[in-house]
């Protein structure tokens, strides 16, 4: 019964219990199967990030109306291994007045930020890595590692393609941190914690039915976090070639990519995890911990699934509007979603849940609609007045 | 020896052998990455003190703003990565003294604090670290004014910031 109920704590209990058998001291035991378990979470996130290469050239060859790899295996699902192949035999080539070290070492950090976030993803009650009491901040450090290795590698490359790339990707991403903190703020009022696993058990109605335009404005926020399009400034192919991995060959190019698409999969996760209640599901988390990851992979496969949707569908955004749309509209309309959850949180705590409820929704769709009104408004007239100026050139 | 102690002991020779990288280095950028290993080593040993919130805040504003702002500074204002000066100056004896004096009298003060011999009790489980911070923060018989001169000190060093660097068109 035991086994059954919480599968992977019976079957740690049971390698200590042979450890200590073998005269190992406890808290040594305890040690090398926290390694164990890191050691089998990475493999099976690796295994799955090959998977996701195949997911991915799928989707966007349905989005571009073709078939995509279907030539190795049922449904081309054999190609991925072979691209990995092919990465590994590649010469791997480094840049003349490279910055040895800090080339070498970029792709590393990159991948290492995207697996240290899995730490406190908790894919069942029980299977998380650590709970941590602060699960929301960790996330923003992990990215804060990430935003560090892009920097790395557009400098070490010694070129200056790569150099720009890097500039307006790191540019993007601290600022683009800003309205990220502050809407997970949201889902922190809600539910009264930082820690992961506290959120998802108090989404007794999912939050996205709470804060609809915290939910929104986390994924353009998530999007641009991770660098995809419309916001792929970094690596924006028909400017800048490639970015800040222009010089990276084979593997090492294969660790961005891989990492990309990892993120990818893990912010869907995230926004899985704070606005569709997680691994909750109509009591199915209840009743097996693995039925419970199976629905938590099903929502982030979900999450994913529109970060590609957006990004096959939208062209990229220019950078001045890019941090103009940052700084001058998501930031203040995330600043006052919170200030104003927080007042209405406040004010409807003690009345029903369904009325607490009910308010949270009307003033997340007021605050969009005026939002979107005044946006609206600001933009007109500044069209107004650049055709204003073009007819003036005109004339 | 504990495993807890073997972690601190690798975690403070990698964040001070990082430090000293950090001075003896030529290369500016250099400098700052390994300032970033510093400073992630702090977090480490923050989050060996079961301050887990310190250690995420550390890496979340140190790493992720300071030294990318650092990092930044330097690639935009220097043409070349290296510096070719004199690592020291004639001053070098008296600083080293100074630092020597400064290190034994901070060692004698904290020898002479009773609970520097004395062995940190195991925190409980549920103990709320965030909630007590939180709640210190905004009452007011606690660190209410330091934290709101804190605002106002920074919200005047941002608008000074945006005056400096803006050009009347």
């Amino acid at each position: 019964m035991e086994f059954w109920k919480d599968p992977l704590k019976a079957a740690a209990d049971w390698l200590a219990g042979i450890l200590v058998g073998w005269g190992l001291a406890s808290q040594v035991s305890q040690v090398i199967i926290a390694f164990l378990g890191v050691l089998i979470l990475i493999s099976l996130l690796m295994v799955l990030d090959i998977f996701l290469v195949w997911v991915e050239r799928k989707t966007v060859a349905r989005f571009q109306d073709r078939l995509g790899p279907n030539r190795l295996g049922p449904f081309g699902l054999i190609q991925p291994f072979a691209d990995i192949i092919k990465l590994l035999i590649k010469e791997d080539t480094t840049p003349g007045g490279a910055d040895k070290w800090v080339y070498n070492l970029a792709p590393v950090l990159s991948m290492m930020s995207v697996l240290m976030i899995w730490a406190i993803i908790p894919l069942a009650p029980t299977v998380v890595g650590v709970d941590l009491n602060v699960g929301i901040l960790y996330l923003i450090a992990a990215g804060a590692i990430g935003t560090l290795s892009i920097i790395m590698a557009g400098w070490s490359s010694n070129n200056k393609f790569a150099m720009i790339g890097a500039f307006r990707e790191v540019a993007i991403l601290v600022s683009f941190e800003i309205p990220m903190l502050t809407i997970l703020l949201i889902p922190t009022v809600l539910s009264g914690t930082m820690g992961i696993n506290g959120i998802i058990e108090s989404q007794s109605l999912w939050y996205v039915f709470l804060s609809p335009l915290g939910a929104l404005i986390f994924l353009i926020a998530a999007i641009a976090e991770l660098g995809r399009a419309p916001f792929d400034m970094g690596e924006a192919e028909s400017e800048l070639v490639a970015g800040y991995n222009i010089e990276y060959s084979g593997m090492k190019f294969g660790m961005f990519y891989a990492g990309e698409l990892l993120h990818a999969f893990t912010f869907g996760g995230f926004w899985a995890i704070f606005f569709f209640g997680g691994y909750r599901f109509f009591g199915l988390e209840k009743v097996h911990p693995f039925l419970a990851v199976a629905v938590l992979i099903f929502k982030a496969m979900l999450g994913y699934w529109v970060i590609m949707w957006v990004k096959y569908t939208l062209m990229r955004i220019r950078i001045d509007h890019m941090l103009a749309l940052n700084w001058k509209f998501l930031t203040p309309l995330a600043f006052i979603l919170l200030m104003a959850t927080a007042l209405t949180n406040a004010i409807l705590k003690n009345s029903s849940i369904l009325i607490y409820w009910a308010g949270m929704f009307i003033v997340n769709i007021i605050i969009a609609f005026v939002a979107l009104e005044i946006a609206r408004r600001v933009s007109t007239a500044q069209r107004a007045r650049l055709e204003g100026r073009k007819g003036a050139a005109a004339a | 020896m504990t495993i807890s102690q073997i972690i601190f002991l690798v975690v403070a020779g990698f964040t001070l052998a990082s430090a000293l990288m950090v001075v003896t280095t030529r290369n500016l950028i250099h400098a700052a990455l390994f300032l970033v290993a510093t400073l992630f080593g702090v977090a480490v040993v923050y989050a060996i003190l079961q301050a887990g919130f310190l250690a995420v805040v550390q890496v979340v504003i140190y790493i992720g703003a300071i030294a990318i702002l650092f990092i930044f500074a330097v690639m935009l204002t220097r043409r070349d990565m290296r510096d070719r000066g004199p690592q020291m100056n004639r001053m070098q004896w008296i600083g080293a003294l100074l630092a020597l004096l400064i290190f034994i009298g901070l060692s004698f003060l904290l020898s002479s604090w009773d609970g520097y011999s004395a062995v940190a009790q195991e925190m409980p489980a549920d103990f709320d670290t965030m909630g007590r911070l939180g709640e210190a923060l905004v009452s007011p018989d606690a660190y209410l004014l330091p934290f709101e001169v804190a605002s106002v000190l920074l919200l005047a060093a941002l608008v000074g910031a945006v005056y400096v660097a803006y050009t009347r068109r």
